[in-house]
């Protein structure tokens, strides 16, 4: 079973082709990383896949179900979270705040002007089942703005993991991050691959990250799909090899 | 927790203690009760917009439009349709609160400065509107020739026309619904989702919350209780006149929030009840007294941006 299908996806921005007929499928379960140089269209590709903008043309299912052209809330209440580049926040609110917001929009509470106590002690269960897979419990009641950069994108990740998404998009987890908090955060989402299965898409720069999570590896250049394979397949493919050094040189 | 909890009732308590005393303490100190009425509705109009400015993150500069309609709603159904002061309430909170849902649905898709700017051109439409149409609103020279009416609760009647404490008394227990209504709306799921687009609005989005739709519906709601608050202001002045719709008039009331502090919930009842202390005091010594609430607004935004509250606060943690 498939959760994600996208067919011969382009994006145009005006004379600019973005991303240029790209076809891609992540299986139930499965780990996918987007490497490819700078402006290789991956976080076009990204928001094209959360609905941020619509394809020019190509098709998108998720589970099973043709969402070309539904908003983002739309996608979102379907089971699709994602992350940011830069870490999106709520940096006023605490930890735990940050995540109750989610978890009371993945149970349908967002348009209730009033919450029942059982209601309450349920969300509440949840927000402290998301903080505990993103090991950030001891911290609920610290101002996410307050918190280390790792923290921070802790606390991102655990927002969409309230959502209780069929997919994750992670957009470079570990960008900006030094060495501790690098290997902090791909921890992380090994864990939530490995023992939670989840199915992630995610984009990295970082090349021992990818190499490290991926089950699969897709190579993005110049807005086409330039390879997809094992780890083993891509670090053998001269075409990559050709694209990075290109790109380097 | 519970320290900072009862702490929180604590201060709730000393509140509604002032504001329950109110007539009392004002006599001794200088002013008078009708004063501490104007407060009350001023400065529920100011948490109405504050409501959208501080708990949304959306600035309303035409916000006096949906006060003014309150007020001719309240006036014209006291002059013409029944006297009864409930009855007029409810007609002035629905009429701006209707027209402010209308004209809410072509507002939601824009933000910041552009939302303010088509805010102000709307509540200017209404402006001209009351000015003009003369026959029913008495253009310039306002809305007169109607009262506030007693309560009548069969058993007794509360004559709130002609004491002011009773009036008071009256307004207090309508702002205390209103602010009421305010509170347990911002403790709710849909409050923090209000938050959450003041926040953060990309995030908001792909959380899955609608933003559009929660903005109008916080629009919505802002202009009801803008509404409500300008029914009790005609009743407050037996009067209503266009310049309530005018923006200079939502600018003062932008104002009051900033002044005591958007991101708190009481601040804009302080920065109205500064704001009208010193009209009061300072109009009587100078017609220039708008420089000096200017001259304070200005100290206030440049050494304590949260406002006046938002430094109290701080000050005590």
């Amino acid at each position: 079973m498939n959760v994600l299908e996208i067919n011969n996806v382009t994006k145009r921005f005006g004379n600019l082709v973005a991303v240029r007929d790209v076809s891609l499928t992540v299986a139930k379960g499965e780990l996918c990383a987007i490497i490819g140089p700078n402006g290789a269209g991956k976080t076009t590709f990204f928001n094209l896949i959360s609905g941020y903008f619509p394809p020019t043309s190509g098709t998108i299912m998720f589970d099973g179900q043709d969402i070309t052209r539904l908003s983002t809330h739309q996608r979102v209440s379907r089971g699709m979270a994602r992350t940011f580049q830069i870490t999106e926040i709520f940096p006023e609110l605490t930890v735990f705040e940050n995540v109750r917001i989610a978890a009371e929009v993945a149970d349908g509470y967002r348009l209730r002007p009033w919450i029942s106590r059982a209601e309450a002690g349920k969300i509440h269960h949840n927000v402290e089942t998301a903080l505990k897979l993103v090991a950030l419990e001891a911290k609920a009641g610290r101002l996410v703005g307050e918190l280390a950069h790792g923290d921070q994108r802790a606390a991102e990740i655990a927002m969409a993991l309230a959502l209780k998404p069929h997919l994750l998009l992670l957009d470079e987890p570990t960008a900006g991050m030094g060495d501790q908090e690098t290997f902090q955060i791909t921890q992380l989402v090994r864990r939530l691959h490995r023992n939670d299965q989840y199915s992630i898409v995610l984009i990295e720069h970082d090349m021992r990250v990818v190499f490290n999570l991926a089950d699969r590896i897709c190579v993005l250049d110049q807005g086409r799909m330039l390879a997809q394979g094992t780890p083993q397949q891509i670090a053998a493919n001269e075409q990559v090899q050709a694209a990075y050094l290109g790109n380097a040189a | 927790m519970t320290v900072t909890s009862s702490r929180k009732l604590l201060v709730l308590a000393a509140i509604w203690a002032v504001l329950l005393l109110a007539p009392y303490w004002m006599a001794p100190l200088g002013g008078y009760t009708a004063l501490a009425t104007r407060v009350l509705v001023l400065g529920l109009a100011a948490m109405s917009v504050n409501f959208l400015l501080g708990f949304t993150g959306v600035l309303s500069f035409g916000h006096a439009a949906w006060f003014g309609l309150g007020a001719y709603g309240a006036g014209l159904t006291l002059k013409y349709l029944a006297p009864s002061t409930p009855l007029a309430v409810i007609a002035g909170m629905l009429l701006g609160g209707l027209c402010g849902a209308l004209l809410g649905t072509l507002l939601v898709r824009r933000r910041g400065v552009y939302f303010a700017m088509v805010t102000i051109a709307f509540g200017q439409v209404f402006y001209y509107i009351a000015f003009q149409w003369s026959s029913l609103t008495g253009g310039d020279d306002g809305l007169r020739g109607f009262a506030r009416q007693p309560l009548d609760f069969g058993l007794f009647k509360l004559d709130i026309l002609t004491s002011a404490d009773t009036f008071y008394y009256f307004v207090l227990f309508c702002f205390a619904l209103a602010v009421g209504a305010m509170g347990f709306i911002l403790r709710s799921p849909f409050g923090r989702t209000m938050i959450a687009i003041r926040e953060n609005e990309r995030r908001a989005r792909f959380l899955g919350i609608p933003v559009e739709r929660h903005i109008w519906i916080a629009f919505t709601l802002s202009c009801f209780f803008m509404g409500f608050a300008g029914a009790l202001y005609a009743l407050v002045n037996n009067f209503a006149d266009p310049h309530g719709l005018h923006y200079s008039q939502s600018g003062d009331f932008v104002m009051m929030a900033v002044m005591g502090g958007m991101r708190s919930f009481w601040g804009p009842l302080l920065g109205a009840a500064v704001f009208v202390v010193l009209q009061d005091y300072l109009s009587s010594i100078t017609v220039n007294w708008m420089s000096f609430v200017g001259l304070l607004f200005i100290l206030v935004v440049l050494f304590f941006p949260r406002g006046l509250l938002g430094f109290f606060q701080r000050s005590k943690a």
